[in-house]
């Protein structure tokens, strides 16, 4: 995991992004196991508090959850985390678009931009 | 329930007549919290973290460690880190290490040898011997060896280099118990904010802001170093 965290925004928000991407992206898979609190935070260099925050966040989210002795899970539902991952994907994409319209391309041009940069990088 | 420390309306002055060194000063801290007292120099830190410890007795208001004055019962739970040195050294840091563990009934001598050898520093050398950085690391490692309620550090970081400071900040982080808390005075702003969950500000014996560091980024969108610069501005 990279933990790199920037002083100017709430660390709890980051965190939660870092470990928002970790689920999605598979890196803590549906129904593995989390690390705990206490180590993730070392890891990170943050308060633990800090670190708990952002796990109830998951949990609140749905996307994690406490059993009582054994420790925090990833959700079993990999649906859930589907759509996780696609509400965080429209968000980078309306960035994206909202970046590229502001350079002045034109919605039919960013699409033949996109397709063009893929085949690029086929070929390489 | 009683809190884990309060302030009350606390004056120090350290002469009569003068301007005091900390003026009518109140907050208290629960437990499991990590707070940084900030401020420039000369603004009252150290009196404050002195007055704490009994070092000091105050002029008028309250200091209450568990609902106590300080004294026998408090050193007993709280673990202090002066600014300076306080190991007497013609003493070797495994002499030391057994001065505490008898002296403290809390200490954790396992915990403290596991520090030293990730810091690779040797037992046997005498305090004397020392770099400035590594005294300062020893005195640390003394210090968070404890399983205290309350860790009252005074500038616990200022002279060790960049990479012992993530060690030991993460080894603050590692140590405490979830039940206690740490309030520790620093400079160093940058290195040490990501662990605080509160901040208290002050400027000449008095509280300029005290608040979460997590709301205050909210708030001003800024890291604590950028407030800090802002509010002191000289």
């Amino acid at each position: 995991m990279s933990w790199k965290l920037d002083s100017d925004r709430p660390i709890h928000k980051q965190l939660l992004e870092v470990l928002l991407t970790g689920i999605v992206s598979g890196t803590y898979p549906s129904g593995s196991k989390l690390p705990s609190v206490r180590d993730l935070a070392m890891e990170a260099g943050v308060n633990p508090n800090t670190m708990q925050r952002a796990f109830t966040e998951l949990e609140q989210k749905g996307l994690v959850r406490t059993e009582r002795t054994a420790g925090r899970f990833v959700t079993d539902d990999r649906e859930k985390i589907e759509r996780s991952r696609d509400a965080i994907a429209t968000q980078q994409l309306t960035l994206f678009l909202d970046k590229m319209q502001q350079l002045g391309f034109q919605k039919k041009e960013i699409v033949s931009f996109v397709r063009s940069k893929i085949e690029e990088e086929k070929n390489e | 329930m009683s809190e884990l420390l309060q302030i009350e309306e606390l004056v120090k002055a350290y002469g009569k007549g003068q301007k005091p060194a900390l003026d009518h000063i109140s907050f208290t801290v629960g437990s499991g919290r990590i707070v940084g007292l900030l401020g420039p120099n000369g603004s009252g830190k150290t009196t404050l973290i002195k007055l704490i410890n009994g070092l000091l007795t105050p002029t008028s208001g309250k200091v209450l460690i568990c609902g106590e004055q300080p004294g026998v019962a408090s050193k007993a739970i709280i673990s202090y880190l002066p600014d300076r040195l306080s190991l007497p050294g013609d003493q070797t840091i495994g002499e030391c290490i057994a001065y505490y563990r008898d002296f403290y009934k809390d200490f954790d001598t396992e915990r403290a040898e596991q520090m030293l050898s990730s810091l690779q520093i040797d037992r046997k050398k005498r305090i004397k011997a020392l770099s400035k950085g590594t005294r300062e690391k020893v005195q640390l490692i003394l210090v968070m060896s404890r399983r205290a309620k309350l860790y009252i550090l005074d500038e616990p970081i200022a002279g060790v280099d960049p990479a012992a400071r993530d060690y030991i900040i993460r080894t603050i982080i590692g140590n405490y118990d979830k039940e206690a808390s740490i309030l520790l005075s620093t400079h160093l702003i940058s290195d040490v904010e990501n662990i605080l969950d509160d901040v208290i500000l002050i400027q000449d014996g008095s509280i300029r802001l005290s608040s979460s560091v997590e709301d205050l980024r909210e708030e001003k969108g800024k890291s604590l170093d950028a407030i800090f610069r802002e509010v002191f501005a000289c």
